[in-house]
């Protein structure tokens, strides 16, 4: 059956990246516990519009947990309180009538506030540009299982693979750190046949873009693996230690 | 040797210092552990260990260098991660709250740190860098724990010395890529024991010693 409640918002209100910020407050009422999170805060945001204020500028597309493009850190929790749940998946009826909740963007040098809950997330752009890809000849589309693949290799370069990019990791992480994101990428392509010919220049170039880029240092929280929508596990990032590694010690690569 | 700069320098590369040089303290504290156990053998067996080291000079020496170098650097690059970690987030969070990943061990590791450096100075002042012209180091050590204060202060840092390595002995065998499935639960295991070892072992000498007297 459905319910209404009523909540408090505390919201991150950030016109540009040079503003200072704060929070506002605003009430959310009347909010159908089916609605998602991203729908109580469509309904706050026409509240605003009638009111003449500006609404909240926040992130999304798909709405259906795959893209990855929505994520704001509520009470704390980065895409809220639910286990393996990005924000849009995030239903209503895990709030309580009368709950007061802070709504703050992803926090980390490398993500710039764009504005509200808006951060701009095209460091993890340039990271895959830095080696999360396998360079393949063009020409007539090789036979499907001409390469096999052992199905638990499979299976964890798709688990891997599942990474939808959003970039809770790196707020979850106490030290913004991007591991859990890298490696996932390195280890979904190093542990298949087809990345591996790259294997070695992909792990030093991700590694040392990553430190460019001005994230932190992983000293294993485990946040990340905590807080990822996808549930990757830090297993990857013991890979990515190891390809890094290998790549180090073990290749020809500088 | 730039590479090998490079390497080191990473993020990962600087966290596999941490790893070794941590898992190799990790090692002195068994090993000097296993020897202050002689303490319960009495005076003479104390002393006798004692001197025994100490006639093992040109290695006690080598070994002594191996350890000053590794403090440097865990201790240089445990900072630098710090600060380096810090400055990843200017604008920090209003409402900060665990998913569950982070222990105790893990969220001090810098605080935890810096007290055991602080008390491995004084520690050397207290017990090494004294005369021992007219007393054996177990008198030294005897006399000290009169003093409930010492008794107190060396209990609260084994304590803090276990929190450290509950964490930091998992943890290096993440950062150097021993995650397997298999094993990584006894691992964990061993880390949770090792700092009850720890906090235990060194612990209770302080309390036995003060009893003695
Ligand atoms: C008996 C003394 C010590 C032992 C046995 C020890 C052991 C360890 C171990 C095993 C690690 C884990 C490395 C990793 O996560 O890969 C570690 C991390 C750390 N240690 Fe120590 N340590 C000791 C003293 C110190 C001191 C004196 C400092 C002073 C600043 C310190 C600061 C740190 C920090 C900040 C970390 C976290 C680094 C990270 O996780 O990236 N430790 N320690
Ligand atoms: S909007 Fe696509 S994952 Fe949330």
């Amino acid at each position: 059956m459905t319910k209404t409640i009523n909540i408090t918002l505390k919201i991150w209100r950030q016109k540009t990246a040079q503003d200072k910020g704060g929070f506002e407050t605003c009430h959310a009422s009347g909010i159908s516990t089916d609605m998602s999170f991203l729908e109580m805060l469509d309904v706050v945001n026409e509240q605003l519009t009638l009111d003449g204020k500006e609404p909240v500028s926040f992130d999304s597309d798909c709405r259906e947990g795959i893209c990855g493009q929505c994520g704001a850190v509520v009470n704390g929790r980065p895409h809220g309180p639910e286990k393996a749940t990005t924000l849009c998946q995030l239903h209503m009826r895990h709030f309580k009538d009368g709950d007061v909740l802070a709504i703050e963007p992803f926090r980390a040098k490398a993500f710039k506030v764009v504005r509200d809950l808006i951060v701009d997330r095209s460091p993890l752009d340039k990271l895959i540009q830095a080696g999360g890809y396998v360079s393949t000849n063009t020409g007539g589309a090789p036979d499907a299982n001409s390469v096999p693949i052992p199905k638990d290799i499979a299976d964890k370069a798709m688990d891997a693979a599942a990474c939808i990019g959003c970039g809770a990791c790196v707020a979850a992480c106490p030290n913004a750190a991007a591991m859990l994101f890298v490696s996932a990428k390195i280890s979904h392509l190093a542990l298949l046949p087809q990345g591996k010919p790259e294997a070695a220049k992909r792990a030093m170039s991700m590694v040392c873009t990553m430190d460019e880029l001005g994230f932190g240092n992983c000293t294993n929280e485990r946040e990340c693996e905590a807080e990822c929508p996808k549930e990757i596990s830090i297993v990857n990032i013991a890979r990515m230690n190891r390809e890094f590694f290998k790549s180090a010690f073990f290749s020809a690569v500088m | 040797m730039n590479w090998l700069v490079k390497t080191l320098g990473s993020s990962i590369g600087k966290k596999l210092l941490m790893a070794l040089t941590g898992l190799s303290f990790c090692g002195f504290l068994a090993g000097h552990l296993a020897g202050n156990l002689f303490i319960y053998g009495g005076r003479d067996a104390f002393n006798a260990y004692a001197e025994h080291l100490q006639s093992l000079r040109p290695l006690l020496t080598l070994a002594e260098a191996g350890l000053v170098l590794f403090a440097l650097i865990h201790v240089m690059t445990g900072l630098l991660l710090f600060y380096q970690n810090w400055t990843a987030r200017p604008d920090r969070y209003a409402v900060n709250k665990t998913a569950g990943g982070r222990t105790i061990g893990s969220a001090t590791m810098p605080y935890t740190g810096v007290i055991l450096l602080l008390f491995i100075i004084f520690h050397l002042f207290h017990f090494t860098f004294v005369d021992k012209t007219n007393q054996t180091i177990f008198d030294i050590v005897l006399i000290s724990f009169q003093n409930p204060l010492y008794v107190t202060l060396y209990i609260v840092v084994m304590l803090i010395a276990a929190i450290h390595v509950s964490h930091g002995f998992w943890s290096a065998f993440q950062t150097v890529g021993l995650n397997h499935p298999k094993y990584m639960p006894l691992i964990q295991g061993l880390s949770l024991a090792f700092s009850i070892v720890v906090a235990a072992g060194f612990g209770f000498i302080p309390v036995y010693m003060s009893l003695m007297a």
